[in-house]
């Protein structure tokens, strides 16, 4: 088989069977367990934005908790107040966290690496606070719920979901809903990284000095990397509100941020199919520490024990391992006989 | 007189915020000699503070003095640190940086699991180090607690600088810290000096662990977390890579959040943590490397 057919055959392979247990995995799981596939959708989300700023532009950001809350309280607004269907927020609440990931990267601008991290860090620290404080909008420590204030807007509250003649369980529609624009958001990433602006933020992570002197404006990528980011968290945040149909300030805790970070690095920055690890990573691992025993402490000491472990064994993540597995293949596919 | 200004009020404010403030200066020194020798920022520094806090409880349970369970708990510490070291980091050493802080982020999950597994959650208390009784300066009584702690605490940064400064074995670490290459060239064994760090700031954590339990009236396993939050804060707009400057940050700090707790009403309980986060943003927007830290250079 000649290397360009062999090419395409790999990748109509891989493109089939993404979509084949994407639409057939319903089917292998409980009602119940197809809420959490749907969570790992929402986290899956969040971390390929996540890896978009830090894994292909450098910034860390150990604030995007934060910003998955602006797109979840969008949500929620705009179905209570303006009594908005639930899937119909999800493109505006998407705009909202961008709009403040980008206001995020203008001091960003002055922060380089771990002082970046801790200045992020704070803003998810001080999230709960501001949306306590500012209880005309947030509806303060009680938050707000849809599901009292606004029941008729929520997709499937009867208990079924009906598309295009195929009728569903909430749970499943769920599944599909956090998936498919996990899928779209995955393959906007994968073009956006293959693309001038991906090139732009990789020039702008391997040295700022190389890249401004190329003529790239640092500003503008970094702002833009932040937005974008931003983009991806606000509509994971917007899933979550949907699914929990109800958001307050304890749904957005920074130990969310923490996890999407830890979700990201598991699942090899810089590298885009490995989030799907770090996404099923960060998901099922609490689910299973505790099946170690629920003796109180030991499910939190398993879980950074895990977490340590991964570290050590694949210090670049599930990405890393990914790309030393698929080498022979890919030499095979790239370099010039 | 319409409106007469409360000087006692003040000057009591400034000391309590003065002992809140010693107390993350010595967390703070401890992020900051994690931060200069290995680039990275130890996010179980306060969950290990939290669990020497728990060792010296059982000490004192045991029948310690206070003080005596005080110096046994920062040796212990400082073993425990560094065989923390050892096992977790030694391994991450040549990883990106985010890997090292991923695995500091395990360690907290570690940490806090392994002290509520061990002493079960339940609230409890250790003795005050010192006289509740205040003393009266100029007319204005403090409490002897806060003057203590603010004395314990800087005494214990003073002697880490004392060992840094004129100790060979302080001199080969800061010159690890600053040059690892180099150092190895002359003989410092590199990898022990990360690891002398380690124990040195699980020391540090130990004494704001105690200096922090005795003042609250019960404390439980997540006692560490507020502290280590303001720590970092003091840490960072002092520059993260001067102990000096992680002292004056967070004894500015602690000054501020407790004169902005007091006359700002508007912020309350609520919001101090917000408020002194979002000032220190602003001093990090002027100066990126915080109030003392090297600025970065950059050539083109």
């Amino acid at each position: 088989m000649g290397r360009r057919a062999l090419g395409v055959a790999v990748w109509v392979v891989l493109v089939a069977l993404v979509l084949l247990a994407y639409a057939f995995a319903p089917r292998f799981v409980s009602d119940f367990h197809s809420r959490d596939l749907a969570e790992a959708g929402m986290f899956f989300i969040a971390i390929v934005g996540l890896n978009l700023l830090t894994g292909y532009t450098g910034q860390i950001s150990l604030g995007h908790g934060a910003l998955m809350a602006i797109g979840g309280y969008t949500t929620a607004w705009l179905m209570v107040h303006e009594h908005w269907r639930d899937v119909w927020t999800i493109p505006l609440a998407g705009l909202a966290a961008g709009i403040v990931g980008f206001l995020i990267g203008l001091p960003a601008l002055r922060l380089s690496g771990l002082y970046l991290a801790l200045a992020t860090f704070a803003f998810a620290v001080a999230m709960p606070s501001l949306l306590r404080k500012f209880s005309g909008i947030t509806g303060g420590g009680q938050g707000l719920r849809p599901i009292e204030e606004a029941p008729l807007q929520i997709t499937g509250l009867s208990g079924t979901v009906t598309i295009f003649g195929h009728s569903m369980t909430q749970n499943h529609f769920l599944y599909y809903l956090s998936w498919g624009i996990g899928l779209i958001g995955f393959v906007i990433a994968w073009l956006l990284v293959r693309s001038r602006v991906g090139r732009t933020f990789r020039a702008l992570r391997d040295s700022e000095v190389a890249a401004s002197s190329a003529g790239i404006n640092l500003a503008r990528a970094k702002t833009l990397a932040f937005a974008i980011s931003g983009v991806y968290a606000g509509v994971a945040g917007a899933l979550v509100a949907t699914m929990d149909q109800i958001v307050n300030p304890l749904s957005f805790t920074f130990l969310l941020s923490i996890v999407l970070i830890v979700g990201a690095v598991v699942g090899g920055l810089g590298s885009l199919p490995g989030m799907v690890v770090g996404a099923f990573f960060v998901e099922y691992l609490p689910d299973l520490s505790t099946h170690v025993s629920t003796k109180p402490g030991v499910p939190d000491f398993v879980y950074g024990a895990a977490i340590i472990v991964v570290m050590i064994l694949l210090p670049t993540g599930a990405g890393g391992l990914l790309r030393r597995l698929a080498r022979p293949l890919t030499t095979r596919l790239y370099l010039r006989p | 007189m319409l409106f007469a200004f409360d000087w006692t009020q003040l000057a009591q404010q400034i000391v309590i915020g003065l002992a809140s403030g010693g107390v993350w200066a010595t967390l703070a020194v401890a992020l900051v000699l994690i931060y200069r020798s290995t680039g990275v920022i130890n996010f179980a520094q306060g969950e290990m503070a939290m669990f020497s806090t728990f060792i010296a409880w059982s000490l004192v349970h045991h029948g310690f003095s206070y003080w005596g369970a005080f110096f046994l708990t920062i040796a212990i510490s400082f073993a425990g640190g560094i065989a923390v070291e050892r096992a977790v980091i030694r391994p991450v050493e040549r990883a990106p940086v985010l890997t090292v802080v991923i695995v500091t982020l395990g360690l907290f999950f570690v940490v806090n699991g392994a002290a509520r597994w061990i002493w079960s959650p339940e609230t409890r208390s250790l003795p005050n180090a010192f006289s509740t009784r205040p003393i009266t300066v100029a007319g204005v009584a403090f409490s002897i607690q806060d003057l203590g702690t603010i004395a314990v605490s800087l005494g214990a940064v003073a002697l880490l600088w004392g060992f840094f400064q004129f100790t060979k074995l302080g001199l080969a670490s800061r010159a690890a810290a600053l040059n690892p290459e180099a150092s190895r060239l002359v003989g410092v064994r590199v990898s022990w000096m990360l690891a002398l760090g380690w124990g040195l700031a699980a020391a540090m954590g130990a004494v704001s662990g105690m200096l922090t339990a005795p003042a609250l009236a019960s404390f439980d396993q997540n006692l560490m977390q507020p502290v280590l939050l303001y720590a970092f804060a003091g840490a960072v707009l002092g520059g993260l890579d001067s102990p000096l400057g992680a002292v004056v940050g967070s004894l500015l700090l602690g000054v501020l959040v407790s004169l902005l707790g007091t006359y700002v009403d508007w912020i309350g309980s609520e919001l101090r943590l917000p408020v002194a986060l979002a000032v220190i943003l602003g001093v990090l927007l002027v100066r990126p490397a915080g109030l003392f830290g090297t600025p970065q250079e950059r050539r083109v």
